[in-house]
């Protein structure tokens, strides 16, 4: 899956770290004429996990949509500078964003399963992408959803609609549906912010499990989760309101959160603003 | 100061009360009367029976048939038609002039009298194109009639979609195409039969475009090509030449309890809906 996009195609930029699944150089993201985003510059490490963290309004969201290039969605959008997934640029004239989702899945904020059942949900990208043999599927569903954490709850009820779950089933019924298309990479949106604790917890276990293999890019507004599940830690923020935000400090989350460089980060960490 | 203040809530509501009541109230009183009227009328000879001798005497069956014939034809020729629109309007058209005139013309179609749509239904398809009275030119009528109600209410079931449950398709790789499909549509599919049924509702209790296009003749049709008389014509003519007013009454009725049940059948399955989703 990982080396779908050959060194030869348009858009290689080759980097001198192979441990370097996403860098992102000079990126300025508008909407409309507004400047969200200016000059971000970050290297995203293959196999762990990084959390974005700043105040409401900085830009996290908008930024984990340049990855799988949802923000294309929204008229009126404009991304500019470099960003790389496994050295090749993803914005470049020849990369087909849809098939860049399949690459990289995305869970968001509020659960949002579709309205079939718990089967149907699972396998809908599996069989978007042509598989068909019930078997093959059988298998495909039953292993996301085990490692999503949710196969025990709903072995059992895999007829059943989607939307009857709780709402932190429903969120590890999303991860499940995203992992059932094998992303190597794993963007998340404030994925715990509207769910109960156990499934917090659960989805936390899941994350631990998964960054073997998927690299996962987490938005956050508990520091203590960002400190828990996190390697890595980016903190962003928006200083003057209708100015565009910035990249104020990322590192090593140990870092970050016991001796942050910038007076900002420590600021936002020790809880003085956002 | 405050005993005015209650005063003037408490005639404020009774106001409001009474306003809400009159709906009831005119709603109640127009059953009743057709039901008193028609009840003695109608029984199962009335339904499946041809009528017979100068005053109709006997049962409505053709008409019936004419009915249901003409308006299931209209809904097979609308459907396509409104949702293929709907989807563009609401999925694909770049939001800008053009949409906004297309939904204006929709609108204003909505508005067009019927009477005028018969005239313009009797002009292209009976005389025009050559279909005579039949089922067929009454359908093509009251497809005009009903395209606008079915592209809008479609195009605003696709928008209630929620944007994020179309993000998760996306974000799984998923094209346009496929996310309206496999998404946008099973999602919206209740809204859009509800609004059909609306639509069918309106099209059976039709009147003007189908006296000019389907004809009067008492007929029971079986190719479209057939000319037919749908129950209101039927019962516009029974009543105003004061042939046979019973039978007049026992027809309204009938299209009384039809659109009933396509209204009612339209909230059980937005209801249904409703308790699958929420
Ligand atoms: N679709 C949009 N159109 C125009 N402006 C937008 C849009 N989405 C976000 N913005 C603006 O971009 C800026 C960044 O928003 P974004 O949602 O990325 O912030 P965030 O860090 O994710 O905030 P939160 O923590 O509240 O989720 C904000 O000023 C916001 O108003
Ligand atoms: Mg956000």
């Amino acid at each position: 899956m990982s080396h779908t996009l050959a060194e030869h195609q348009p858009g290689f930029v080759p980097t001198a770290d192979p441990s370097v699944k996403i860098a992102v150089k000079g990126l300025d993201f508008y909407y409309g004429d507004f400047q969200a985003l200016t000059d971000i510059t970050c290297d995203i490490k293959d196999n762990s996990v990084t959390a974005f963290i700043g105040p409401s309004g900085c830009g996290k969201s908008t930024f984990l949509r340049c990855f799988n290039r949802m923000n294309d969605l929204i008229i009126g959008t404009k991304v500019e500078g470099l960003i790389t997934l496994d050295g090749q640029d993803i914005y470049a004239p020849g990369v087909d964003p849809v098939d860049l989702r399949r690459r990289i899945g995305m869970i968001f904020q509020q659960p949002n399963p579709f309205p079939m059942s718990i089967y149907d949900n699972v396998a809908y990208g599996p069989r978007l992408h042509g598989m068909k043999k019930k078997a093959e599927l059988d298998e495909v569903v039953e292993t996301s959803l085990k490692r999503a954490n949710l196969w025990k709850e709903v072995k059992d009820i895999l007829g059943r609609g989607g939307l009857t779950l709780s709402g932190g089933q429903q969120q590890r019924l999303c991860i499940a549906r995203v992992l059932a298309v094998q992303p190597d990479v794993l963007l998340m949106d404030e994925p715990c912010s509207a769910i109960d604790p156990t499934s917090v917890q659960k989805i936390e276990d899941l994350m631990a499990e998964l960054k073997s293999s998927v690299t996962i890019i987490i938005v956050t507004h508990n520091m203590q989760q960002a400190a828990r599940v996190s390697d890595e830690t980016a903190f962003f923020l928006q200083e003057v309101m209708g100015e565009p935000a910035m990249l104020v400090e990322f590192g090593r989350t140990a870092d970050i959160f016991t001796s942050p460089k910038d007076k900002r980060t420590e600021d936002y960490i020790t809880g003085r603003f956002g | 100061m405050r005993d005015m203040k209650r005063i003037t809530n408490a005639l404020a509501l009774a106001v409001f009360w009474i306003a809400g009541l009159t709906t009831v109230v005119v709603l109640g009183a127009v059953i009743l009367y057709v039901f008193v009227n028609g009840i003695g009328h109608l029984n199962l000879a009335f339904i499946f029976t041809k009528p017979h001798g100068v005053n109709a005497e006997g049962g409505i069956w053709p008409m019936i048939v004419s009915t249901l014939y003409v308006t299931g034809l209209a809904m097979v020729i609308v459907t396509p038609i409104a949702v293929l629109a709907a989807v563009y309007l609401a999925e694909y058209a770049v939001q800008g002039r053009l949409v906004r005139i297309i939904r204006f013309a929709a609108d204003t179609l909505a508005g067009v009298p019927s009477i005028v749509m018969g005239l313009f239904g009797l002009a292209l398809f009976v005389e025009g194109m050559g279909f005579g009275f039949s089922v067929l030119s009454g359908a093509l009528a009251l497809s005009f009639l009903m395209l606008p109600i079915v592209m809008r209410t479609t195009e605003e079931a696709i928008r209630a979609v929620p944007k994020f449950i179309r993000w998760g398709s996306y974000g799984l790789g998923a094209t346009k195409w496929q996310t309206v499909s496999r998404i946008v549509l099973p999602a919206a599919m209740p809204r859009i039969i509800t609004g059909l049924i609306l639509a069918t509702g309106r099209a059976v209790g039709e009147t003007a475009v189908v006296i000019f296009t389907m004809g009067t003749m008492i007929n029971t049709p079986l190719f479209p090509s057939d000319p037919g008389r749908s129950m209101t014509v039927h019962l516009y003519q029974m009543a105003m030449e004061g042939i046979n007013l019973p039978a007049a009454f026992g027809t309204a009725l009938l299209l009384m309890v039809m659109i009933l049940f396509f209204n009612l059948s339209a909230r059980w399955l937005l209801r249904r809906n409703r308790r699958m989703q929420g």
